[in-house]
């Protein structure tokens, strides 16, 4: 009940946001919409089990930044690879070992693999992700280990 | 105080552009399709960042910035999940990446 | 520098689509398709600037979201087709047999 609360407010915050009109007719019929979405999703069943929204801490922005570190870096040595050519590249694939014990910890830790130009998830599976990486240099980071090692501290 | 945004969104969007265009000439010039996603991922992570950056800073009012941070999230939420399901996809059909061999080290 | 943007944009997705023709593969014609989807939404939300019409951003947003959808439905879709086409080859040899 609790999740279903939080979906409507964010769904009307989302529609506020976007729609700019606020007369009466304009509001009931976003009323009227965040109803129907709300109904939706309860008759897929997807609410409230299989819906896991993450708590916002301060590791969580600190997380980002460093992300966004990581991701100017690895855009700066992929785009160089790109203009020197082909001779530059050495693509590589490897199964590395996850330490996440949460789903929503894997899936964090995946997509941030996937979001650094230069190493891409190729599949997941238990505690094993396969991973496509452009230079072995970036396949090496990852298998130092600091962006699990983040991820996983998210966790707690 | 204008001038200075002026240049800054100006510096973020020819950046922008710049890593756009170095997406194409990537996606033409890798020679296979594991490789090519990582090309996309160039365009898709900063190339759009910065342009959208660079068009936040010359916002006309507040709901305006409010959907470029929309737009912006929405493209580093969704492009990992699509360029992860392609992958997965290629390579469950059998499409085998080319790899480069161990002795040859950086050829 | 709004033109300039938009016309570096423009290249890319040129580039993008001369990989989308020439693309050996599948799913190297998807990959070109996603990445011309994502030039689509930068260049709209570009040109509404250009224009000095924001509104054109709501469109952007709708195209990111179908691009998404657009991706995963080919690839839902791609897979059903191969498998429909090796059920039809099957029942065909059976037939001729």
């Amino acid at each position: 009940m609790r999740h279903t609360l939080n979906l409507s407010l964010i769904l009307a915050v989302f529609w506020l946001v976007n729609s700019g009109h606020y007369n009466p007719l304009m509001l009931s019929l976003a009323a009227v919409s965040v109803a129907f979405v709300v109904y939706i999703t309860h008759k897929m069943d997807i609410v409230d089990h299989g819906f896991h929204p993450f708590r916002l801490s301060v590791k969580l922005v600190t997380y980002h930044f460093w992300l966004i570190k990581e991701i100017v870096l690895s855009n700066i040595s992929v785009v160089k690879s790109i203009w020197l050519g082909n001779k530059t590249i050495s693509p590589t694939l490897a199964t590395l070992s996850v330490s996440q014990k949460t789903d929503v910890g894997k899936v964090i830790y995946a997509n941030s693999i996937t979001l650094t130009p230069g190493t891409v998830t190729v599949g997941i599976q238990g505690d094993q992700i396969v991973v496509h990486a452009l230079l072995r240099e970036s396949m090496d980071d990852l298998k130092g280990g600091e962006m699990d090692r983040r991820v996983t501290e998210l966790e707690r | 105080m204008d001038i200075v945004i002026a240049v800054v969104s100006a510096i973020f969007l020819l950046l922008g552009g710049f890593l756009c265009v170095t997406g194409g000439v990537g996606i033409l010039r890798f020679p296979d399709f594991y490789t090519r996603i990582h090309a996309t991922g160039v365009t898709d992570t900063l190339g759009a960042g910065l342009i959208l950056i660079g068009l936040m800073l010359q916002v006309p009012d507040v709901l305006v910035l409010v959907k470029l941070v929309i737009i912006l999230l929405m493209t580093l939420f969704i492009n990992p999940v699509a360029t992860h399901a392609l992958a997965q996809a290629a390579l469950k059909s059998g499409l085998s990446p080319l790899l480069q061999s161990k002795n040859h080290k950086g050829g | 520098m709004l033109i300039a943007a938009t016309v570096a944009i423009l290249v890319a997705m040129f580039l993008a689509m001369i990989r989308g023709i020439v693309g050996p593969t599948f799913y190297d014609r998807i990959l070109a398709v996603n990445m011309f989807g994502t030039k689509t939404v930068l260049f709209i939300s570009l040109i509404g600037f250009v224009m000095g019409r924001p509104e054109f951003l709501d469109i952007a947003i709708v195209y990111a979201l179908l691009n998404f959808i657009s991706v995963i439905g080919v690839l839902h879709f791609s897979g059903s087709v191969e498998f429909r086409h090796d059920d039809h080859d099957n029942s065909t040899v059976e037939k001729d047999s």
